[in-house]
């Protein structure tokens, strides 16, 4: 008898944990619609779609290398292997094709595909939970009035038991907070705006904010500084490390233009994000500005960008002081005693020559005392950029600086950073070789090669 | 003074530490192939050989290349012996007013050397910081190509005998 009542219970138990395990981690397909062939939405619609989408950048990670647009197959290299991103092109047998706008919504906010399977938190939907439906509404319109790219995904590349899918269901009770967007009463209307835009369809945070060891963001340390595709993604909070403080009207600029005269340019993975978002209404970028400058200002920020930094070591090279004109290219001496070290006689000969020059920003480059590549927490994207340099983009404007990592070597890269750390007043990186050794991989490494794919 | 080592010889030249490799190579040298273009890193025309790699010689520091060793594209080939590269640019007639492509066929020549069968992309990616105003491309692309046919057989050539 006891016995017996003892099976029952733990019968009653087994099924009460396979229907709820089943609950949680069980979507069901959604109903394929019938590919529309001409889509008719309203223009207007999609106008606002294409906005969002270039704010999403979606075109940036659904894009391969060299591939159609929103076509798929980029890698996405994370911690835990690689990650490609699907098309999202309406094709129906490859694409979204047979999504309905329901589909597209519940991939949107809980991250399932039409056919009830699990997407990759690589596709932020922890953020784009947040977005509305009217602008989920646009961006479906968008997206499916977009030339079908008849394109297969490629398989991920991922380990047990990451490779299961259901496993996701998990993180998302963990980590998931689902939306909508709540406004913050003792904020005004353009802060929320702009903190509705950068915490949903912007995903800033996907980058910006680092993650824990299962791949969720650190919401306590929100915009704190992350990783992201071999490159630091620097804080954006009041932990910046900026030598000029940020304030709306700069930020305005930066991410509008995609460099400003006191910070620098917008590279490596920010690239492809100031280029999208150089086609936004200005409206949508001050608000970026508005809520952003609220995150990084402290007590101690000044109130104006009349920064007491100077602009260059030598007045006679302020950046500007000299015209981009055909002779302005010519070296630019710089003494350094004899008994400089290495660094210094690195710099002298390689860098200021440009970044001394007195051209202004972007063709000229600031000064590095100025440049949060320098006084920043990581070394990564000053080692990347010296190595590697920054090459001209393909079909859009771009600054651009040489290469060096053809001709300095490890030791000398490291000697340069220990320099140029120290004439911008902050201690040595204490993981600098190892960034560099990292930085000299990829060079030639998995990344490379796939950017080349044949 | 800096010590250089240019197409296989080695040069004492008396220069500052931050000149670029580019005067050194025209004014001291007179090694006129690589082009004076932007002075930038920019446009491409002044690209050499360093160690391997196609670097901008026009903003390269002479400091920086002590020990190492530079090739220009004199140092590919003579005009009685020109390099399988410089046969297949003539083959291709690749050339159209020539001021990029001394620096075009450096990169060239050092990607060939790293990997000797490239696909299209690879090398149109691997060129693209060069500029040509003429718009050879298409017959460059071709050259490309075709040195890679003719390196091939040259090396299976070696090999047999």
């Amino acid at each position: 008898m006891k016995r017996s009542y003892l099976l029952g219970v733990a019968a009653a138990v087994l099924c009460v944990v396979v229907v709820g395990t089943l609950a949680l981690v069980w979507r069901p397909a959604l109903a394929p619609i019938v590919p529309v062939t001409s889509p008719s939405f309203d223009p207007g619609l999609v106008r606002r779609g294409a906005d969002l989408a270039a704010l999403g950048d979606c075109n940036t990670c659904h894009t391969a290398p060299l591939g159609k647009t929103f076509a798929g197959g980029r890698p996405l290299q994370t911690p835990f292997g690689t990650i490609y991103a699907t098309n999202i092109t309406p094709d129906p047998q490859t694409g979204i094709g047979l999504w309905s706008e329901a589909a597209f919504v519940r991939a949107m906010r809980e991250g399932v595909d039409r056919e009830g399977r699990h997407l990759y938190p690589a596709f932020p939907y922890d953020h784009f939970t947040l977005i509305s439906d009217d602008d989920d509404k646009a961006l479906y319109a968008y997206l499916m009035t977009r030339q079908p790219v008849h394109a297969e995904a490629l398989k991920n590349v991922l380990p047990f038991p990451i490779n299961i899918r259901m496993i996701l269901a998990g993180w998302n009770l963990f980590y998931l907070d689902k939306g909508p967007f709540r406004p913050d009463p003792s904020h005004d209307e353009l802060w929320n705006r702009g903190a509705y835009l950068v915490e949903g369809v912007g995903h800033c945070g996907a980058c910006h904010t680092p993650r824990n060891a299962l791949g969720a963001e650190e919401k306590d340390d929100a915009f704190a500084g992350g990783e992201a595709e071999g490159w630091h993604a620097f804080s954006i909070n009041q932990s910046s490390q900026s030598p000029v403080a940020w304030d709306v009207q700069s930020l305005q600029a930066y991410l509008a233009n995609g460099w400003h005269g006191l910070h620098g340019v917008a590279r490596g993975p920010m690239a492809p994000v100031v280029d999208n978002l150089s086609e936004l209404p200005e409206g949508d970028i001050r608000a970026i500005a508005v809520y952003i400058a609220s995150r990084m200002k402290s007590d101690t920020t000044p109130d104006s960008q009349e920064s007491t930094v100077p602009l260059a070591r030598n007045p006679e090279n302020n950046p500007g002081s000299k015209p981009q004109s055909a002779g302005s290219q010519s070296a630019v001496p710089v003494s350094v005693a004899e008994e400089d070290e290495a660094g210094a006689r690195i710099y002298v000969a390689t860098c200021a020559t440009c970044h001394e020059s007195g051209r202004p920003v972007p063709y000229g480059g600031i000064h590095l005392f100025l440049s949060t590549a320098v006084t920043g927490e990581s070394p990564q994207n000053l080692v990347n950029i010296v190595l590697a340099g920054l090459p001209a983009s393909d079909g859009t404007k771009s600054p651009i600086m040489p290469n060096f990592g053809g001709v300095l070597s490890d030791a000398e890269v490291a000697d340069l950073a220990r320099y140029l750390r120290e004439m911008a007043g902050k201690p040595a990186w204490d993981d600098l070789e190892a960034k560099i050794k990292t930085a000299r991989g990829a060079l030639s490494g998995p990344a490379a090669s796939t950017a080349a794919s044949k | 003074m800096v010590a250089l080592t240019v197409n296989g010889s080695r040069h004492e030249i008396d220069a500052t530490p931050e000149t670029p490799l580019l005067y050194v190579l025209r004014e001291d040298l007179r090694l006129n192939a690589a082009k004076y273009g932007c002075g930038l890193g920019q446009c491409g025309a002044c690209t050499v050989i360093v160690g391997g790699e196609a670097v901008f010689s026009c903003v390269t520091p002479v400091a920086l290349l002590d020990g190492k060793s530079i090739t220009t594209l004199e140092g590919l080939g003579t005009i009685d012996h020109p390099s399988a590269l410089q046969r297949a640019f003539i083959e291709m007639q690749a050339a159209q007013c020539g001021y990029c492509i001394a620096g075009i066929m450096m990169r060239a020549q050092a990607l060939l050397q790293q990997d000797p069968h490239p696909s299209d992309v690879e090398i149109r990616r691997h060129l693209e910081p060069h500029l040509c105003r003429c718009g050879t491309h298409m017959r460059i692309l071709r050259a490309v190509h075709r040195a890679a046919e003719i390196m091939s057989a040259e090396r299976t050539q070696e090999a047999a005998q």
